[in-house]
Formats: structure tokens, sequence, C-alpha cells
């Protein structure tokens, strides 16, 4: 896929900035990412807490270090695997019902 | 309960390091992170040995670390990122070995949040900016420069965040004198998050962005951005811009992206470069698992530059780009050598490479060769179509070599490291020994050892040899004031002396002036070429032309003890009189006219070293047998005065004054300490006050059972006491502090120092007949380790109750076991495929093993000989087993017989927990344990990550369902079973019918086993949810625990309930309770909970000191040892709580994180003293001292003695 493809794709808003759009929450919501809001799907808190909980077992050392060792593989290995399912840890999103 | 932390030892793992020229002096430094710890490490270029120069307790997780220098300057400064929402600039000072914190700015939360900078960081090679990242979108920019006073400054930060991009690494790019610019690699998610069909997740680029800092508009611009390998994984800095001097590049400045199986070579309107990883020629090589780059470092040399890259299979790889000016032409790799796994590496311009482990020792190798010219294949980009970059989605074909032994690096030292502590076990097992020692599994894969800490400093012994009868005492002496080394060893026998002279070999002399036919009582070189030799009935003056002065003593007496030093010599007579000499100055030994009578016979006696530029030493111990010691005068004003006086609770046995330097007492000065030992092997460590001469802050140690004997020997270039009792102990100062520890070496009946050629800083001892010359060559480390290795990761071990040996349960996943290994060995000859055995043969614990499929294990049970620490038999496990749990059950249905029963699980998949089955392996014990013989296995559903003897039965906890076993003919028998776990039981502790239970995340359960229902039931649970790691309890009705991230905690089931279901004979009353909270009908009460911050991996309920009182241990996984000791009086938690809220308002965290913060991480502290931070009290300035004291209402000598006595009391170290 091309660069400009995608710029030009109408922009479809998650579900937080659907809803809050036009408020003062808006900022905050953009501000800090992973904040909820009444009507966050449960989609979306399951990845929120799933790409949470996944930074944080990159950034604390012992948490990478143990996981490395039951697993068998590098600290690297992990760290780097950690991170990639951070791009989408819940599997796709579900279809909306138009 | 209150309870007192305290670190025996701190961690050992290193998560970060960086070298640079921290002190400001040539000689380059490694910074070391050691997750909560700072630690500053100086190579030695000559012996290449690395030392520790200081080490702080940063009171929070470091999360990165960075060097950076500004332009023109010669002074390396460090930056740390942490948990703290800060961001910190230290600078090291030499002049007080302290880190000094230049800068803190606060930018966001604390906490290792998803959003919060502080997990990456990168610096502009000029040393002019910083770039502090998050896992996520924010990126923060702070300009770095100097103000008028050449002060480094920081500006304040500038954003260049990204919404909604994961971020993968960060670095900066080397630009010259150009406006900063870094370099990004990162993910966006917005468009894999709205699109349901999955094609945009798997459309998704890894795009590298440039992002410059413009130092003109002070602002951040994204310069450029373009899509790379989805699989990058790190960025590494290329050398560029130009020379200030010339107009010639230093390289062509850009990134290596290193992927997943490639390396690209990536700039800014420059072509792109691509270089396969080589892969090991492995004939059991996983062809479908790709290989990543987990650590790289890039060296500039004169000219020129290279990287060396580091698989996660260990190997290194050179890496070189040929280029003219900012042109590139090619970019080569080869294999360079194969080291351990690193977290970091770095390069020191002296020719070191220091390789920061993951798990296990870290290891300094000195080049030997860059690897130049040696025929290695090396792969080039120019070697493929379009530099590799013909189709950039398409691989290239895979490159591959041949591991070897090191060619080009040799290993000149190692760091020990514990990290990880898998399982430990504290015991008393070695002979001769009073206190317990500590048993660890430890390291990963083919590196783990099996470890035993003994408390003391290690010894090197460097030759001993056997006298002809038994000395009494032994001295070295150098002939002159300025010899370098000594020249004779004297010995001491009971009718007479041997001289010894030092030279190739050591060979008795006869014409040294010194008398032969009596025993020796003090030898000293005295003046500046003269010595002394005090025996029963005189003293011999011997000048450097042999005339022979000698004082004899009146008849009737004897000399009973005597002291010297250069130029003062005092003794006492039988008949109680002290008689005092002083060396006048043509070198005459002259009596002082008068004698002192002290009424009561003496038995030791000790002057202190004369003062430098001094004539003498003003005061004189005299220990008495009436159980004083008394300080006596020596000033030409008041000589043989009696100043001070001190009643003893025995007699002393010997007196040492000695001036030593302790930054708790003086920061600057040595302090005059008078060291007393009493028969009764209790050492007094008293204070002299030089100005007055009076004796405060007396501090008692027991030594051992026998009287105590006091040395001043020097310890690497510094004053130190050794105190020979029924174990030797020595004083020493380590990084300006005092430290007391025993050494590990046998009883030594008296010593001296000795200093020759081959052996310059050793020490000479004697032991029954044999004449010992020892060196302490590492001082600081107060665990001495001594470790065997293994083959797989440790799990879990047990000792068995009466034949001493420990059973040792091993297990790799990814790993073929060596039977797995053979059969496909086998099948590939039998399809003819060549098989190279030389790489087949290579050692794995250098070398590690080939990685091998998910699902796949290697695992065996090893019988471990904890006393000379050896392996008795190894029992592999075939069919992909792999041992999880081992216990030892005394089965009462065969009359409590010894069993081995071992968990195991065939084919296991970690996440989500998978096992085609799981099985309890039932061992006799045969040939008095030293052979195992199958008896059964017993088929499971789950993996049984937990066993433990429970009423001659075996409990065994089998994933979420926790059972009773009894043993039968062909298999145990199931006899009960409780299915009401919520995850999976991982621990078991038993105290009468009660089962305490650890979950995987649900924390500790209680249980009952009511017999005559044959109902195994949960009465009570925790109201939080934990990830229990390790559980022990400490009395019938609490349970100590320690959590996956890094807690420690206590519960405590209230007592009336516990009577309740005790006295419950059926246990239907628990079975019809009301349940609370959907759990058990009762809850247990959180007594004391305590952030480590290492992940606890057992815990253990000891006495650490024999006839001490108990204390919890703990071990952690990043190698961290420590003890909660609980408090015996209100008074103490008082003063030690307030003084630990005191020392919170010092602000000591070098990352800036806050105390009480970070202690309470996930859990508010609660009813534990952090004595890290109150023991830090030693390291204020003297006026914060006095304040903090004052405020206690003690003085500061009253306050450090509180704190070592709560330290020597519950661990002895």
């Amino acid at each position: 896929m091309s660069r400009k493809q995608r710029q030009t794709r109408p922009l479809t808003m998650s579900s937080e900035l659907r809803y809050t759009a036009n408020t003062q929450l808006e900022h905050l919501h953009a501000r800090y990412t992973g904040t909820g809001h009444a009507d966050l799907t449960k989609y979306e808190w399951l990845t929120h807490q799933h790409r949470d909980t996944l930074s944080s077992i990159v950034g604390h050392p012992p948490l990478t270090s143990y996981l490395a060792i039951a697993d068998g593989e590098a600290v690297g290995r992990v760290k780097f695997e950690m991170t990639e399912r951070m791009l989408q840890p819940c599997g796709p999103p579900p279809k909306k019902d138009d | 309960m209150h309870l007192y932390n305290l670190t025996l030892q701190a961690p050992t793992a290193i998560t970060h390091a960086v070298a640079g020229n921290f002190s400001g002096s040539r000689t380059q430094e490694i910074i070391v992170s050691r997750g909560t710890r700072l630690e500053l490490l100086r190579p030695d270029v000559q012996s290449g040995k690395v030392f520790t120069v200081i080490a702080t307790d940063v009171f929070g997780s470091i999360r990165s670390l960075a060097a950076f220098r500004l332009t023109g300057g010669t002074k390396d400064y460090a930056i740390v990122g942490s948990d703290s929402g800060r961001i910190v600039i230290l600078e090291y000072d030499p002049r007080t070995s302290t880190f000094v914190k230049v800068h803190q700015e606060t930018y966001g939360k604390s906490g290792a949040r998803r959003i919060v900078p502080g997990q990456y960081l990168a610096t502009d090679p000029k040393g002019r900016s910083v770039m502090i990242a998050a896992m996520e979108k924010a990126k923060l920019v702070y300009i770095l420069n100097r103000d008028a006073a050449a002060n480094l400054t920081i500006s304040s930060p500038l954003e260049a965040h990204k919404n909604n991009a994961i971020i993968h690494h960060i670095v900066g790019l080397d630009v010259g004198f150009e406006n900063p610019t870094f370099a990004a690699l990162e993910v966006d998610y917005s468009e894999s998050d709205q699109d349901p069909t999955g094609e945009a997740f798997n459309n998704a680029e890894k795009m590298l962005t440039y992002y410059e800092l413009d130092l003109g508009l002070n602002h951040v611009v994204r310069k450029w951005s373009e899509p790379t390998d989805p699989r990058a994984n790190l960025l590494v800095q290329v050398p560029g811009g130009q020379l200030a001097t010339s107009d010639r590049y230093d390289g062509p400045s850009g990134v290596l992206v290193c992927c997943e199986d490639h390396i690209i070579y990536r700039h800014m309107d420059a072509p792109q470069h691509r270089i396969p990883i080589p892969r090991r020629k492995h004939p059991l090589e996983d062809p479908d698992r790709g290989l990543l780059i987990t650590a790289a470092v890039m060296h500039k040399m004169k000219g020129a530059f290279f990287f060396l890259l580091q698989s996660e299979e260990g190997d290194l790889y050179k890496v070189t780009i040929e280029h003219e000016e900012q042109d590139v032409k090619a970019v080569k790799i080869k294999y360079f050598d194969t080291v351990p796994v690193a977290s970091s590496l770095c390069i020191l311009k002296s020719g070191f490479l220091f390789v920061a482990s993951e798990f296990g020792n870290h290891h300094f190798y000195q080049f030997q060769k860059l690897g130049d010219d040696d025929n290695e294949p090396e792969w080039s980009s120019t070697d493929y179509p379009s530099f590799g970059m013909a189709d950039p989605t398409a691989a290239l074909p895979r490159a591959y070599f041949r591991p070897r032994p090191l060619d080009n690096l040799t290993l000149v030292d190692e760091l020990e490291s514990l990290c990880p502590i898998i399982d430990s076990k504290v015991m008393n097992l070695l002979p001769n020994s009073d206190t317990p020692q500590i048993f660890t599994a430890c390291g990963r894969g083919a590196r783990s050892t099996f470890r035993t800490l003994r408390h003391g400093l290690e010894v090197e012994e460097v030759v001993s040899s056997d006298l002809p009868g038994i000395p009494n005492a032994v001295w070295t002496t150098k002939l002159k004031e300025d010899d370098p080394y000594d020249s004779y060893i004297i010995l001491s026998f009971v009718n007479g002396t041997l001289v010894l002279s030092i030279g190739e070999t050591i060979e008795e002399v006869q014409d040294t002036g010194f008398l032969s036919s009596a025993p020796t009582l003090a030898v000293q070189q005295i003046g500046a070429d003269a010595l002394l030799q005090v025996y029963p009935h005189g003293i011999r003056h011997v000048l450097a032309d042999r005339r022979v002065n000698e004082w004899r003593v009146p008849s009737g007496r004897t000399i009973v003890c005597a002291t010297t030093n250069k130029r003062q010599v005092v003794v006492a007579l039988s008949s109680a009189e002290l008689v005092y000499f002083e060396l006048d100055l043509d070198g005459q030994l002259n009596e002082y006219q008068d004698r002192k009578a002290m009424g009561s016979t003496v038995l030791a006696l000790s002057v202190a070293e004369v003062p430098e530029g001094r004539q003498r030493t003003p005061y004189l111990a005299v220990g008495c047998e009436d159980q004083t010691v008394r300080i006596v005068s020596l000033d030409p004003e008041s000589t043989l005065e009696t100043i001070s006086l001190q009643a003893l609770t025995a007699p002393p046995s010997a007196i040492c004054i000695a001036d030593m330097l302790d930054a708790s007492i003086n920061k600057t000065q040595p302090t005059t300490f008078v060291n007393i030992g009493l028969q009764n092997g209790v050492l007094l460590r008293t204070i002299l006050d030089p100005v007055n001469g009076n004796l405060t802050d007396t501090r008692t140690r027991f030594l051992g059972t026998r009287p105590i004997r006091l040395l001043r020997v020097n310890v690497q270039q510094n004053p130190a006491i050794l105190a020979l009792s029924s174990r030797p102990w020595l004083n020493y100062t380590y990084q300006n502090f005092m430290h007391f520890t025993p050494l590990i070496f046998e009883n030594l009946d008296y010593a001296w120092s000795f200093s020759a050629e081959l052996c310059t800083e050793g020490l000479i001892g004697i032991s029954g007949s044999l004449l010992r010359i020892f060196q302490i060559p590492k001082l600081g480390t107060k665990l001495k380790q001594d470790s065997m290795p293994l083959t797989y990761t440790p799990r879990k071990f047990i000792p068995h109750p009466t034949n001493g040996l420990l059973y040792l349960i091993e297990g790799d996943h990814r790993v073929m076991s060596e039977e797995a290994a053979n059969k496909k060995l086998q099948e590939l000859r039998e399809q003819g495929e060549r098989i190279d055995e030389e790489v087949l043969s290579l050692p794995p614990a250098q070398f590690g093993r080939p990685k091998a499929p998910a699902g796949t294990w290697a695992s065996c049970i090893r019988i471990i000989n904890p006393v000379d620490s050896s392996t008795v038999n190894v029992v592999h496990l075939d069919n992909n087993e792999a041992a999880f749990s081992v216990a030892i059950v005394p089965f009462a249905a065969r009359g409590n017989e010894l069993h081995l029963v071992v968990g195991t699980a065939q084919d296991t998949f970690l996440a989500p927990r998978s096992c085609t089955s799981g099985f309890l392996r039932t061992y006799r014990f045969v040939n008095d344990g030293r052979e195992l013989e199958l008896l059964h296995k017993t088929e499971t559903s789950d993996v049984p990550l937990a066993v433990m003897a429970f009423q001659g039965k075996l409990v065994a906890g089998v994933g979420k369902s926790l059972r009773i076993y009894d043993i039968g003919k062909k298999k145990l028998l199931r006899k009960v079973e409780n299915k009401n776990f919520p995850s999976a039981v991982v621990t078991l502790n038993t105290q009468g019918s009660r089962i305490i239970v650890g979950d995987m995340q649900e924390s500790v359960f209680y249980a009952v086993y009511k017999p005559p229902e044959n109902k195994l039931l949960i009465f009570a649970d925790d109201t939080q949810p934990r990830w229990v790691t390790a559980t022990t309890m400490l009395d019938y009705n609490t349970v100590a625990a320690g959590d996956r991230f890094g807690n420690i905690f206590i519960n405590r089931l209230d007592a009336k309930v516990s009577d309740q279901v005790d006295d419950d004979p059926t246990g239907a009353g628990i079975l019809h309770e009301k349940p609370i909270l959907f759990g058990a009908p009762h809850k247990t009460a959180m007594l004391a909970h305590f952030h480590i911050g290492d992940i606890v991996t057992s815990l253990h309920k000891v006495a650490l000191v024999a006839g001490g009182r108990e204390v919890i241990l703990y071990t952690c996984l990043h190698g961290t040892i420590g003890i909660l000791v609980p408090f015996v009086s209100k008074e103490d938690v008082d003063l030690l709580t307030t003084l630990e809220q005191h020392m919170r308002t010092e602000q000591l965290s070098l990352v800036g994180r806050d105390h009480l913060a970070w202690r309470g991480y996930y859990v508010p502290v609660k009813a534990v003293v952090d004595g890290d931070l109150c023991e830090s009290f030693a390291k204020l300035p003297a006026n914060k001292q006095s304040t903090i004291a004052g405020e206690l209402d003690r003085t500061v000598g009253e306050v450090l003695k509180k704190l070592e006595q709560l330290r020597v009391t519950a661990s002895g170290f």
C-alpha cells in the first residue's frame, strides 16, 4: 500500500474520539493514550490492557528475564516479541454492525 | 509484626552498561546498572581485572542508561532513564568517589508506563542533545549546553510525539555539527485497530523516522520517514560528519537497521545496503527460525570504525562499511567470536571488550586482533543485486559460518553473577562450619551453575609448607625503611627462633644478629636501617653493620609482652612494670628513666604506628589481668601517666590500635580504633579520641570460641586488622567504609603481612606446623561462591533428610534432549547428509545449544553432593518430558520408606499452558540415594507444578487442582481432589493437616485435609490477586510470599478462625459457610508488604548466626539475597521508622524516585523499614548526621551502633 492512499482515505475515528469529540475530554484522551471513557468497547479496553501490560513487562527488567528463562529465549528476543505484539495484542477488531 | 529489610547481596545482573571517561582522567570506566543499583567499574589495563569503584542503591528501577560528552569536554556524563518520570544527569566526582546528580527534570508520572518516557535513551554524539522515549508515542528532546561558568545546562523538553506509534528503538544520528538528528523505529497501530479484516495489520509498516532538532528555531521536526523491514528491532549509529580540521568525512552517517535475518544500512537520500546475518552451520538448526541481533556496539578508531553486533545465540559479528566520503560502497559482515549473550557490550579504547551477560557471570575480554586477516568468510552487500535490495520483501540467500573457539578475544576477567537464582536452600551441610550456607541453583541453559555461598572473604593460597616444629608466632621484616619487599621471615618456637631469608628460594640464615636460642616476642624494623628483636630476657637492637645493642631484663624477671612501632618500644615485665624505649634522632634506643607499675599482670600491649611526620604516637593501650584496659600517655610532658580506663567483661587476650578510615565516623581522616580481643572470644572496638585519649563508642562482636589474637596487617595498601579466634576475621576499609568479614580459610594461630616480589600483597600465617602464604584477591564480596556446572536450567531442588545429598531437577525449553538430538542426527546420516562433527562437539557452556521449536524440552534429575560440589548421578528424561516439581515423600503405606517424586509433563507448551500428559514419576532411592530406580509413572491431566510430602502421602498441585496420592503397586493412587483453584497451583507448604497453596495468579489459599470425611477444603484466601512465585510458612497461621512484580508480603489468618477450623472434625462447618466475595468463607489479613524490585524466587525462615534469631531470607531472580528481620522492641520500631522518615527527606535516590512510592510500588509499604535506606545514614555528611541524630535524641555514634547491631545480630554480615 502506498503512503498516499493511506492519507486520502476518510479518517475513521476510534470510538474514543467519536464520543468525546467537541468536548474538553477530547484533548485529554488525545494526550493520555489508554484513558477509558463511558462508551469504551470491550475490544478497546482489552487492547489497552494488553498494551499496558506488554509495555510494563518490557519496562521491568526482572520480568523480561523471568519470561526469557521460562521460554528459553534471549532477553532481547522477548523484548522484541512483546513490542511486536503491542501492534495488535488481541487480534483484529470485531466487525461493526452498521 | 514489624520487619527490617536488609540486603545481604545486591543484585548481580547487569541490565545496561556504558563506557566513558567518567572521572575525567584518561582511563575509561564503565557505569553499569544492576536494575536497582548503579556501579562504576574500573578496569585495570595492566592486569585486565575489573574493580568496582562505587556502588549506589538508587531506590528505583533503571530502564535505560547513556553516556555523553559536551563538545570539547574531557569528561563523560551519564543519563539515566528510570521509572521515576524524571530525566537525571549524573556526574562522577572522583574526589569524594560519589555520583553527583547534576540535573533532574520531571516530565511525567512515575512508574514504567506505556506513554511516559524512560524506556529508551539516545544521545547526540556531539553531546548537544538527548532524546528520551516511551514505549509508545512520547519522545522528548532536551538540549544540553554549557553556561558562562562552563556548567552543564539542560533545556526544557521539546516534544517529538507521534500518536498511536509503538516505538521499537531510537538512536542518535552522527551528523557532525549539523542539527542534531535522532532516528526512531516506529509502527503505527491506528489503522490496524480499525480494520476488522486484519489486512491493515498485515500491511502495517515499520517506519524509520528521522527527527531533527532545529537548534536555531528550537523545535523538533519530522524530517524523513520511510518504511523498512517489518521485523526490524534495533538501530545502530553509523559515524558521520566532517572533522573540524579537515573536510574529510568520518563516515557516511545514517543507521544500521538490524532486522530478523538481515542488517540494512539506511540513510536519507542514499541507497540501501542489505546483508544477511550469517547463521551457524549446525546440523540441528531449526531452518524456520529467524535470527535477531540483540546487542551492538560501534567502535571508532583513528580514521576507521567497525561494529560488533551480537546475535541472540551469542555470536559476535564484525560489520564494516566501505565508503568514499559520504557514499557507502559496501557493507560487510563476518563472524568474529562467540561470547555469552549480552545485555550490553562495551569496547574500551585500551583494547578490551566488556560483555555484560544477560544471565550468569559477566566477562571481560582483551582483543588479540580485530579479525582483519583471517580465513573467515565475509559477506558484502555488493555480492547481491542492487546491494541486496532488489526485492526487499524476499530474504537474501542464507549465509552460514562455522562457530569456533575464541580466536580474536581472550578472556581476562570474570565478574561473578548469581543471576538468575531460580531456587535456593539454606542449610549447614559443610563440616566445621557454625553458620549455614546458602545453596543456590543459578543460571540459564548450558551456563547454569549450582553454587554454594558462604559468608566470608575468599582466600587464595600461594604457598604452604611444613615446618619442623610448631611455631608460636611468625613475623616478616624489611631490612631498611625504604625496602620495597620483606627480607626475613622470623619464626618463634617454644625454645628458639628461626630466621629465613626471602629470595629466589626461602632458606634459613644464621648471621642476622637475632638471638636464635630463645623464643621471640616481637620483631620490628626500627629507625632507618636497624632491626629489633624482643625476647623474654631482653631486647636486641641490631644495627645495619650487624653490631648489636642489647638491653637485658633485670634478673628474676622476664618480658611478658611487648609492642613496637618504627620509633617506640614498650615492654611489660613479669613484675607488672612497663618499660618504655624511644628512638632518638641518632638512631639510639633510649629507655625512659621511670618504669610504671601497673598493679596487675599485663596481658596485652599496643601502640599505633607512628603518624607521618611525627616523632611518636602519644598513646599506649595496656590490657591487664584485672579485666581493664588503660590508655597510658607516651607524650614527653606526661610520659606513662594513665589517661583513661575501660572495664571489660573478661581478661583481654590482645589489643591492637590502628588508624583506619571509616567514612561513617570521619569522612576525611582515619579514625584511631582500639580493638580489644578478650579471652572468651569477644572483640570490643572502641574509638580513641586523639585529643584527650578517651575511649568512646564501644561495639562488641563475638568472633569465635578461642581467645582472640589481633594483628595489624596491610591489605591492598590499606591498614587492616586480622583477628584470629576459632576462625580468622579481617577488619578492613572498602570503598571508605569499614567492614568486618570472616576469611574462608583454616584456623590460623598467628599471621603477619608478607610482601615479596611474587606476592606483593600477601599474608603469612601458621596453622599447626604449616606455614602458609596467602592473599585476599577480592575485598568487598562478602559471599564466597563455589560453583559447579549444570547441564540445563535448574528448576527446583530438595535435600534428602538423612544422606546429605541434594536432588535437583533441570529443564530447558526450546532445547532438544540428547536422545532426540542423536535420533535426528541418525536420521540425517541415514539420509546421507554430511554431519560436521567438529561443530557438534563445541562445548555448550560457551556456545549454547541449538534452538528448537516451542514445545521441545530437555530435562534431567541430578544428584548433587553439596559438600564437595560434585555430581553424583544424572537421570535424563526421555520422550520430550520435562521436570517441573520435586519432593521426597515417606509413604506410610510402605513403612515410611522415602521416595523421590518428580512431577513432569510431556510436550509442554507454556502459553497457553498445555501438555499431552503430565506424569508423577516415583523413584526409589538405591545405593544410599546415590542412584534412583523408577518405580512407576502416574499420568495426570495437567502439568504438576508443585508436589510435597503430606502425612505419609503425596500432595500434588496439578493445574487447577490439588490432589492427595498414596502409593500403589503400579501407580500412585488418587485419594482426594479439590478442583477449585483459579489458575494453577505453584507452591505448597504444610503444617499439621493444613496445606498452604500458592496460586499462580490468585495469591495464597489455606486448605485443610479432613481425614474422617476424606475431604480437602479451602477455608481461607486472600482479598488481593497475587501472582505468587514463592511462599513459606512463618507459623501455623502466617505465610510469607513473594509475587512476580517484585513484592514480598505476609498474610495471617485470624487465630479464632484457625481454631474453629481445627475443631471441626468433618469440615462440614466450612462446607456450609457462606463464601465471601465469591471465594473462601474467611479472609487473611495482610501484615506486611514491601517492594524489593526483583522477583522473589525462594523464601526461607532460618537463623543465619549460631544461636541467633530466625529471619526471613529471600533470594531473587537478578541475584539479590536479602533478609527481613523482625524487630524485638517497640523502641527499635519507633527509632528506625523515624530514622527512615528522615532519610527519605534527604532524597537519596539517584534517579529521583520517591522512596516511599518505590517501596510501595503496587501496594503501599506496610510494617517494613528499609534497612538499606537507613544504612545510607553512614554516607550522609557529618552535619546532616548530627541533625538527624539530634531529632532522634541520640548521638551519631549511637545511631550507627544500632544499625550495625541490627545487621550483625540478624545476619552476622
